[in-house]
């Protein structure tokens, strides 16, 4: 019988394949992690005019270059977060078919740098160097186009989603509604790419994305409704500054209706990010390819690169609304404070404390892309029917009551405030019950099955 | 796609007409479907065959009868040793030869080890087309185990060409029979695995149950044989029923469609026959390793076949239903006729009839189900 190996890196690789690839691997997180803390920040009002006074030596209030260089701090920032979710959005497709591989009994990309690593930057010069082509039939203008909405309708949602105390680049007062608008832009992506391919398979993917994310984009916002009413602010870090850094701090666990409502959410936001067992805009095996079928090289990269990209948005949403979001267990709005000292520009505790909080929301939200990823590999892909019935007969249903029941929740929480409290280690305790059966179960799975065991080691 | 096909299409409705395939991702090769769609439900069907076709038929008038056993292998590639065997039955019938009993169990190993082959592609591709792709590969990797030891046994791994006219080609290389029974150690537990793995995930029941529902009258009338027949819940198995070669001498149960999801006839009957018959093919080959007979493995067959003028007819259970050879002969080393019947014809014939009212995606689910393959059908 053939035997596989999985080892890493594979023998006879050579040691400055290996040490390019793990220089890789720690470096291009660090990299992006540094970058995010150190640019962000700085284009908050605050930090902007303390960088004008005292190291171009202007008043921040009169000077006339205050208003392009903010600009300028803004365009840095954009550009930082494109980065970052291009990267991330890349090196997630690695890691997707590292995981599909494993779960699979297959090998996947091993071939490019050790462990395959670099194989998503390969992947990307390959598709950049190929033909942009656009079908005779093809409306040309609207089939160039459509691409960057769907592009657009990710980054967009990047200038308010947060990824640490101070990395967000604006925290805007109306910041999830700005991101469930900005959201919409791709559904507007993805009907162009599908009409204007001009082919019926690519139509029929577009009309079934179309229905289903507008659709889903109902009990999203009702689930969006509980942490909302709990924290009463739309700010994004508003609501992480309303949870706390502890689990029973976090609106997950103080109410069980926002139990559910993370639930509705995250389903939600699978069918809006089209991800299995929503994947029907794409179903390889029913529609080819859905409305990308048609395109090819760059453009095609684009839209592999937000499917990707909004793996992160979709973690990095439900942890800043339900998952304490970079809150760190035991720091307090007055450690922070402390940390930050009285100076104009914050001391390098601060700057420290950043890291770690940016290492918690990732942490965080990194689990729930595994989670996306593992869900991804194991489900079939539901009907286009069953889909509406899904989200209209019970999701719709059960995101109201959940917003009805938080609305009650907040009186008897105000009334009697231990109530909130208690009920938090209920959840927290039946979770972790949940999450232990979980584990027993699958052991005893796999230890039915003769040839199969578990085994962690071996990546 | 040929002009009899597109005479029938109705061109002065409102439908959007879809060429689904030949180049298609769920068409198990290159089939062709005219699918009238109001959105995503479909007004009809059309089947378009004959992209595969390689004149096999004739071919097997041009060759002479030992000749034409490789050929064979191509009518169904992914289940060759029952084209073999049932081609190598017509022969013998014609030519009046005794095959040896070891012969015969040999074949009845080589037959129920290809048909958990050929099931577990199916039942794989089955869950890649209803969108769970990682069952598929579970059920190659089982599958290349198989494929190793059918080509310790006799060369191949695809176009076995392992049944000769009077018995079979080779004899079990020294070891095989431990080998074989160490697989099907792991293959039972693999069934099981496989139960785990999909056949009784909610959505997958949700999606097969119920759905392109064949009933038992439609199912008899419109020809269908093999897993397809017995999950529209008919008994009737050609193993038991019309017993040939060894089966009469092994202990085995004839899994029927009992509406396990929903409805007798569904695609998950049709999908869990399958799997419920992996198992007893694994039954049948650990019960024929056992009862091995020693002697010869071919009959005495003179070396050039020259059988009287007549006809005859053979009828096997293939992988995928009823599989029957019609051979005329004329007195002279060629035969006159040779006419293969094929499981996935007679399956393909039911798609147009089944298919008004079900969703674009169910008919990805009824092709799949059916366990249509492009070769077997144009042959």
């Amino acid at each position: 019988m053939t035997q596989f190996s999985f080892a890493f890196p594979k023998p006879g690789t050579k040691k400055l394949i290996v040490g390019a690839s793990l220089g890789a691997v720690l470096a291009i997180p660090a990299l992006l992690a540094s970058l995010l803390v150190f640019v962000i920040p700085m284009v908050h009002k605050p930090l902007f005019d303390a960088f004008i006074r005292e190291k171009l030596g202007h008043d921040p209030a009169t000077w006339i270059g205050t208003q392009w260089t903010y600009a300028l701090a803004f365009f840095v920032a954009g550009i930082v977060m494109f980065t970052f979710a291009a990267i991330t959005g890349g090196i997630f497709s690695w890691y997707e078919r590292r995981v599909a591989a494993r779960m699979q009994s297959r090998i996947g990309p091993n071939r490019v740098g050790a462990g395959g690593f670099l194989q998503w930057i390969a992947d990307a010069v390959k598709l950049l160097f190929k033909e942009d082509l656009v079908p005779g039939e093809a409306d040309a203008l609207i089939f160039r186009a459509a691409p960057y909405f769907v592009v657009a309708g990710m980054t967009l949602v990047l200038v308010a989603l947060p990824a640490g105390q101070a990395i967000v680049v604006a925290d805007l007062d109306v910041g999830i509604f700005y991101i469930l608008a900005v959201t919409s832009f791709i559904v507007v992506g993805i009907i162009l790419s599908g009409w204007s391919s001009n082919s019926k398979w690519s139509l029929f993917g577009a009309i079934r994305a179309t229905a289903q994310i507008i659709s889903y984009e109902i009990p999203a916002g009702l689930a969006i409704m509980v942490p909302v009413l709990m924290a009463g602010t739309l700010s994004t870090q508003g609501l992480i500054k309303a949870q706390g850094g502890w689990p029973w701090e976090w609106f997950f666990f103080r109410n069980p209706a926002a139990a559910v409502a993370f639930f509705i959410l995250f389903i939600s936001q699978l069918a809006e990010g089209n991800r299995t067992p929503f994947d029907l805009a794409e179903a390889e095996s029913e529609l080819v390819a859905g409305y990308f079928s048609e395109y090819s090289g760059f453009r095609f990269a684009l839209y592999f690169l937000v499917e990707w990209a909004n793996l992160w948005i979709i973690g990095a949403f439900a942890t800043t609304l339900f998952l304490g979001g970079w809150q760190i267990p035991g720091v307090t709005t007055q450690t922070w404070a402390a940390v930050r000292g009285s100076g104009s520009f914050p001391a390098w505790g601060w700057w420290a404390l950043q890291f770690v909080s940016l290492g918690v929301f990732a942490l965080k939200t990194l689990f729930l892309v595994n989670v996306v990823i593992w869900i991804r590999w194991t489900l079939p892909r539901i009907r286009i029917d069953q889909m509406m019935t899904l989200c209209w007969k019970y999701l719709v249903p059960a995101g109201f009551a959940a917003m009805l029941f938080t609305l009650l929740w907040q009186m008897v929480a105000t009334w009697v405030p231990v109530v909130e409290r208690v009920t938090a280690l209920l959840v927290l305790a039946a979770t972790v019950y949940v999450t232990w059966r979980f584990l027993v179960q699958t052991r005893k799975n796999v230890s039915l099955i003769a040839h199969e065991r578990v085994d962690l080691t071996n990546w | 796609m040929s002009k009899l096909v597109l005479r029938r299409v109705d061109r002065n409705n409102e439908e959007m007409l879809i060429n689904f395939g030949p180049q298609h991702p769920s068409t198990h090769g290159v089939l062709n479907f005219l699918v009238e769609t109001d959105g995503e439900v479909m007004r009809r069907a059309i089947p378009d065959i004959g992209y595969l076709h390689r004149s096999l038929e004739k071919i097997g008038e041009m060759v002479g009868y030992p000749g034409y056993m490789p050929y064979t292998d191509r009518i169904d590639y992914l289940a060759a040793m029952f084209a073999n065997e049932g081609y190598a039955i017509a022969v013998e019938k014609l030519i009046k030869v005794e095959v040896p009993k070891r012969a015969q169990y040999l074949r009845a190993i080589s037959c129920e080890l290809n048909r958990i082959a050929s099931h577990l592609v199916s039942v794989g591709t089955m869950a890649t087309d209803i969108g769970a792709v990682t069952p598929l590969v579970y059920a190659l990797r089982e599958r290349e185990l198989i494929n190793d030891l059918l080509e310790a046994l006799c060369g191949a791994r695809l176009t076995y060409n392992y049944h000769r006219i009077g018995g079979v080609a080779f004899d079990m290389p020294a070891g095989w029979q431990e080998k074989v029974i160490a697989y099907l150690d792991r293959f039972d537990s693999s069934v099981q695995e496989w139960d785990r793995l999909i056949t009784f995930n909610e959505i997958y029941k949700k999606r097969l149950g119920g759905v392109a529902v064949v009933s038992r009258e439609q199912a008899i009338d419109y020809g269908l044989s093999g897993p397809n027949l017995r999950g529209s819940g008919v008994d009737w198995d050609l193993r038991r029923d019309a017993p040939y070669g060894a089966y009469p001498d092994f202990q085995f149960d004839i899994p029927v469609g009992r509406g396990w999801a929903g409805k007798v006839g569904d695609c998950f009957d049709r999908y869990y026959v399958r799997v419920q018959e992996m198992a007893q093919s694994s039954r049948i080959v650990r019960q024929a390793l056992e009862k091995m007979p020693e002697g010869e493995i071919t009959a005495k067959v003179p070396r050039k076949v020259k059988p009287e003028a007549g006809e005859v007819q053979s009828r096997i259970e293939s992988a995928r239903g009823e599989m029957a050879y019609y051979l005329v002969s004329d007195g002279t080393e060629r035969a006159y006729r040779v006419r293969a019947r094929t499981g996935s014809y007679m399956a393909m014939g039911i798609i147009e009839d089944i298919s008004p009212g079900l969703m674009v995606a169910d008919l990805v689910a009824l092709i799949a189900s059916l366990d249509v393959v492009a070769p077997e059908t144009d042959r």
